[in-house]
């Protein structure tokens, strides 16, 4: 595949992983956070994690949407599906995450509910149009990146007059969340940040510069293949040994400084930013969340159904999924990993999504820490 | 889910769309998030919407800077 395959070219690996050797110093320890979920799957899955020198740990970062998602949240969708014989269509990643009393969507399927899973926001939109006497709803996860698709569907619902459709918006951002892990008391100190990637094609290079200054934290935009992260693990080091703390951006072949306008431009006009949103992990935080605009509120499932209230609900008392997030913790720390939570019998988010830190790690870290112990 | 693939544009379509191809499989999907997409264009897609074209010259010098021999030896 183009721009894949000469991005996971094994010699280049090879190479830049003598590169990063030589970088690391011998007594100091690296600890960088790799903010998306997307970056912690790439970096098991390719078995990068074993083959960087001891001192250079990279920790796990919040940037899976689906993780983040705090149970309360799934609850008002399995809801939404239940209780108003709503059409709810959810990415895949969703349907399996354990809500409360036992549930899941899935689960609420199984029970009758008319749950679908949708590839694209664009599916939602066609099952709305296609099914004219039933209500649809769209349940909106995602960072930065998905908001954009989700504001083209509201306007799209707008211009078509489709009066059966709406959104259960969970949109978050990423820089509070980033600003929320630099900033959490006692949080793990962190020498460098490898920034999300298509977070940042759509948002640019320049919204992190804030961060960077702020927290003197050297920061690189990395793609999403394996040569991407060793070039950012790489140049991360290199900042760190010269005491630099810029923003640098790998990925430049998609990232530019100022990112998609034209979709910034969509979702500043759909959505505003929320006064707080509740994390998994992180707690309440401020500004952190997307909700539709009044003009649009025809489209907000929040307004539709006013009877959807947001309750927290804790998550299972032996998940560790918070700390993980919050880079506190490991997996393999949780008690339950892998004994009663499985990919197959998940206990929390982090197993379930395909950038959960804890389904990396079972599907392609755990032998590892086997073969140490 | 946040993961995205460079897709090559194989032509464009009404209505704000277009068919990409990813390693010979085809698939529509919307332009409604970029602008001046042609057909032989690469972008980043997903969730079913290009959300960037592919600098394919820069995703040449990216390469060509993972190939470069560091300067002289670290101190």
């Amino acid at each position: 595949m183009k721009y894949v395959d000469e991005f996971r070219d094994g010699d280049l690996a090879k190479k830049l992983l003598s590169d990063i050797a030589q970088e690391a110093t011998p007594d100091q320890i690296y600890r960088l956070m790799e903010f998306c979920g997307g970056h912690t799957h790439a970096l098991s899955r390719y078995g990068l994690l074993g083959m960087l020198p001891a001192n250079v740990q990279m920790i796990h970062g919040p940037g899976c949407p689906v993780c983040v998602l705090p149970i309360g949240r799934i609850d008002l969708a399995i809801r939404l599906a239940l209780e108003h014989d709503v059409i709810l269509c959810s990415y895949g990643d969703c349907l399996r995450v354990p809500a409360s009393d036992q549930m899941s969507l899935l689960k609420a399927k199984a029970r009758g509910a008319d749950v679908r899973m949708v590839y694209s926001a664009l599916d939602a939109i066609r099952i709305a149009t296609d099914n004219p006497t039933r209500q649809v709803a769209f349940f909106a996860i995602g960072f930065e990146t998905t908001a954009p698709p989700t504001a083209s569907i509201i306007k799209q619902a707008q211009a078509a007059g489709l009066g059966n459709f709406s959104v259960l918006c969970n949109h978050v951002l990423t820089l509070p969340a980033m600003e929320a892990i630099l900033t959490q008391p006692g949080g793990v100190p962190l020498q460098g940040l490898v920034g999300p990637a298509h977070v940042s094609t759509v948002i640019g290079s320049q919204p992190y510069q804030s961060i960077a200054a702020r927290f003197n934290m050297p920061i690189v935009i990395a793609g999403f293949e394996p040569l991407d992260l060793l070039q950012a693990i790489l140049m991360l080091l290199r900042q760190v040994n010269e005491g630099r703390a810029i923003v640098e951006n790998e990925f430049t072949r998609a990232v530019t400084p100022l990112g998609n306008r034209k979709a910034q431009a969509l979702v500043n006009e759909i959505f505003e930013v929320r006064a707080s949103f509740e994390w998994r992990g992180l707690g309440s935080l401020p500004l952190s969340g997307l909700k539709i605009r009044a003009e649009f509120s025809n489209f907000d499932a929040e307004q539709r159904f006013p009877d959807l209230i947001y309750r927290t609900v804790p998550d299972h008392k032996a998940c560790e999924c918070g700390a993980i997030l919050r880079g506190e913790k490991r997996p393999h720390e949780c008690k339950i990993f892998g004994t009663v939570c499985t990919p197959d019998n998940p206990i929390g988010s982090c197993m379930v999504s395909s950038e959960g830190a804890c389904a990396a790690h079972y599907t392609y870290g755990r032998f590892r820490d086997e073969t140490h112990e | 889910m946040c993961l995205a693939i460079p897709a090559l544009v194989v032509e464009l379509l009404p209505d704000d769309m277009a068919r990409i191809e990813l390693d010979g499989v085809r698939k529509e999907i919307s332009l409604a998030l970029v602008e001046n997409v042609k057909a032989g264009d690469y972008v980043i897609v997903h969730v079913g919407y290009a959300l960037q074209l592919l600098d394919q010259e820069e995703a040449a010098q990216t390469l060509a800077l993972f190939a470069e021999l560091k300067g002289s030896a670290a101190a």
